[in-house]
């Protein structure tokens, strides 16, 4: 396979595999817990690679997926004192643990080989050199396999638990009420996305990752209702951004996961301005009209 | 005679370090770097109070993302790192942003944290896309503008200190001539409009003040955690009192406090960087608000709750006898 092939391939297998759980997340209105979780996994990674000094041990995985949950769990503790708002809780413990990491990163940057830059950027230009070998025999890039088996664990989570995720997403009471435990779904998708995050974090950066998980599916939220059509419609909008951003990249040789954030940027206000249903226009049009209808009605009166 | 070393010993340990202490007082950059920071925090204390109430706090995290592409722009306009311009750069790409988010969660169905989310990370992939070629056409100016992302509060220069003076001044004194006005668009906006205040004047005055905020704050904590900066103050001071006047002054102060210690703190340790060190200051402030405040903190809400339990008890008794 080519280069140019190799990180396409990447690429997309990386998009739709965080723009999975990302569905629920805009459904859910929880995009910038996300976010935060994004950023906190860097705490997970050092804490991990103090303990193992490997930076392709799995173990940094579960340690950085582990630390994700807990920025999950300490934001909601914030939030369940009713002594600050919800957003101020994300907005204070993310950076309060990604500060400790910064702090740890740079105190013992001597024997650490780990780049702050790369965590928060990364580069998917890199991703081919780093290849996984199978039996002393190479078997395609490390990232290609760590993403496909996530997003194979991202797929079947979904699948399996499709009632469960719309059920408590869309009526959290009625799901509570029917014996389904809101609590155990949302701790089970926001392990997922922290998982999702750390698997993404040296092809795409941290900072990046919120964009993969947010705009595809925005896009196809505002293209339609059904929840069923909504995954399969962010599925080809985070493939379309993939190849595009990958292709324009190439050619103006830049950053290629920037460049997919810029083009999920751009496709996603594209949808948002011209959606035939939720779109801009379509709002803006609708406005007017009402306010027409009113003042005829008005001079009616009159 | 071994206790009598072992005090002699620990007196000159503590000598010594009230000497480094003093001799770090003394010192020219400290002093800059400190004046700096502290002044920062006292400013988006302030305007960080506006943010949170109006439950915006979030905002600041995706502006400073959005300002990336600004300050390359800038960049590559005049091929120098002229802090003004860079900052105007990252002002104007602040405001883009600002309109777009505004736009989305206000004029149609998308929610806010989904807009906030999608912005950040478009325009900071936008900022590494401008910020990666010029990086390819070698210039010796661009060296460390990429530290725009983590703040470069150690390398501050009396200059820069003198710019954040400035613009933070003119910032309070719009905090004072528009007082009554953001008040009642803090709380009230509704109100706000029947009492014929100009809703859109108002509003993107207030939208402005905190983007420039962001902007000078990139200098001293950077991208990511000028939001605990923004947040941070004001939380803590809410906890404290319920007049706006109270909690933007604790907040001043709680901010100012914070990036003083936090640049003495990175001072004081070997390889302890500024930005992050505030943060966690920031944060012992309000964690230790959460609880120990009177009347609503952790501590406070658990005492009332068992002295409620006890006279309960007490009454179930009286009444069973």
């Amino acid at each position: 396979m080519s280069m140019i092939n190799e990180i396409t391939l990447i690429a997309i297998i990386v998009a739709v595999a965080c723009a999975l759980p990302g569905v629920f997340l805009v459904l859910r209105g929880t995009t910038m817990v996300s976010d935060a979780i994004t950023h906190t996994v860097l705490l997970g990674i050092v804490l991990a690679f103090f303990i193992t000094q490997d930076l392709n041990s799995p173990l940094l995985m579960i340690g950085a997926t582990l630390v994700g949950v807990a920025t999950v769990w300490a934001i909601e503790a914030l939030q369940q004192t009713k002594l600050l708002s919800n957003d101020a809780a994300i907005g204070i413990v993310f950076p309060l643990f990604f500060s400790i990491a910064i702090i740890l990163i740079t105190r013992y940057a001597g024997n650490v080989h780990l780049d702050v830059d790369s965590v928060l950027m990364g580069e998917l230009a890199f991703a081919p050199f780093r290849r996984l070998m199978f039996f002393g025999l190479d078997v395609g890039p490390r990232a290609l396999w760590t993403m496909l088996v996530i997003l194979l664990i991202n797929s079947l989570f979904i699948g399996l638990f499709y009632k469960e995720l719309k059920i408590t997403t869309f009526d959290a009471g009625f799901a509570a009420a029917i014996g389904f435990s809101p609590v155990l779904i949302h701790y089970g998708l926001m392990t997922l996305v922290s998982l999702t995050a750390v698997g993404a974090y040296d092809s795409v950066g941290s900072i990046l990752v919120v964009g993969f998980m947010v705009g595809p599916p925005l896009a196809a939220f505002l293209l339609t209702n059904k929840l069923h059509v909504m995954i399969g419609l962010t599925a080809v909008m985070a493939v379309i951004n993939s190849i595009a951003g990958v292709r324009l990249a190439f050619m103006l040789d830049t950053t290629i996961a920037g460049m997919i954030a810029v083009v999920t940027g751009v496709t996603t206000l594209l949808v948002f301005v011209f959606s035939p249903e939720k779109g801009l226009i379509k709002a803006t049009v609708n406005r007017k009209r009402e306010q027409k209808k009113i003042e005829q009605r008005l001079q009616e009166i009159k | 005679m071994k206790l009598i070393i072992r005090i002699e010993t620990w007196e000159k340990v503590k000598a010594d370090m009230l000497e480094q202490i003093r001799l770090l007082l003394n010192d020219y950059t400290f002093q800059v770097v400190a004046l700096g920071t502290g002044f920062l925090g006292l400013l988006s204390g302030v305007i960080g109070t506006y943010a949170t109430l109006r439950k915006e706090s979030l905002l600041g995290d995706a502006l400073s993302h959005a300002a990336l592409p600004g300050i390359g722009i800038g960049f590559i306009l005049i091929q120098r790192k002229e802090l003004s311009v860079l900052m105007l750069g990252a002002i104007i790409s602040g405001l883009i942003a600002t309109v777009i988010i505004q736009t989305m969660s206000r004029k149609t169905v998308v929610k806010l944290d989904s807009a906030l989310s999608l912005i950040l990370s478009s325009f900071f992939g936008l900022g590494l896309v401008i910020l990666t070629s010029i990086q390819n056409n070698p210039n010796a100016q661009q060296a460390g503008l990429s530290n725009f992302i983590f703040g470069q509060a150690s390398a501050m220069l009396r200059s820069n200190v003198q710019l954040i003076g400035l613009t933070g001044l003119v910032l309070l004194v719009l905090v004072a001539l528009f007082w009554k006005e953001f008040k009642v668009f803090t709380f009230d906006p509704m109100f706000g409009r029947t009492l014929g205040f100009s809703s859109k004047i108002v509003e993107s005055l207030l939208s402005t003040m905190i983007v420039v905020t962001i902007i000078l704050g990139l200098e001293s904590v950077g991208v990511i955690l000028i939001s605990a900066l923004l947040t941070g103050p004001s939380v803590a001071a809410r906890q404290w009192t319920n007049r706006l006047s109270l909690v933007m002054l604790l907040a001043a102060g709680i901010g100012f406090v914070s990036g003083v210690t936090g640049t003495f703190i990175s001072s004081m340790g070997a390889r302890i960087p500024t930005g992050p060190s505030i943060v966690v200051v920031v944060s012992m402030f309000v964690f230790l608000s959460l609880f120990i405040s009177p009347g609503r903190g952790i501590l406070a809400r658990h005492m009332a709750y068992r002295k409620r339990q006890k006279v309960f008890m007490k009454q179930i008794r009286s009444l069973e006898e």
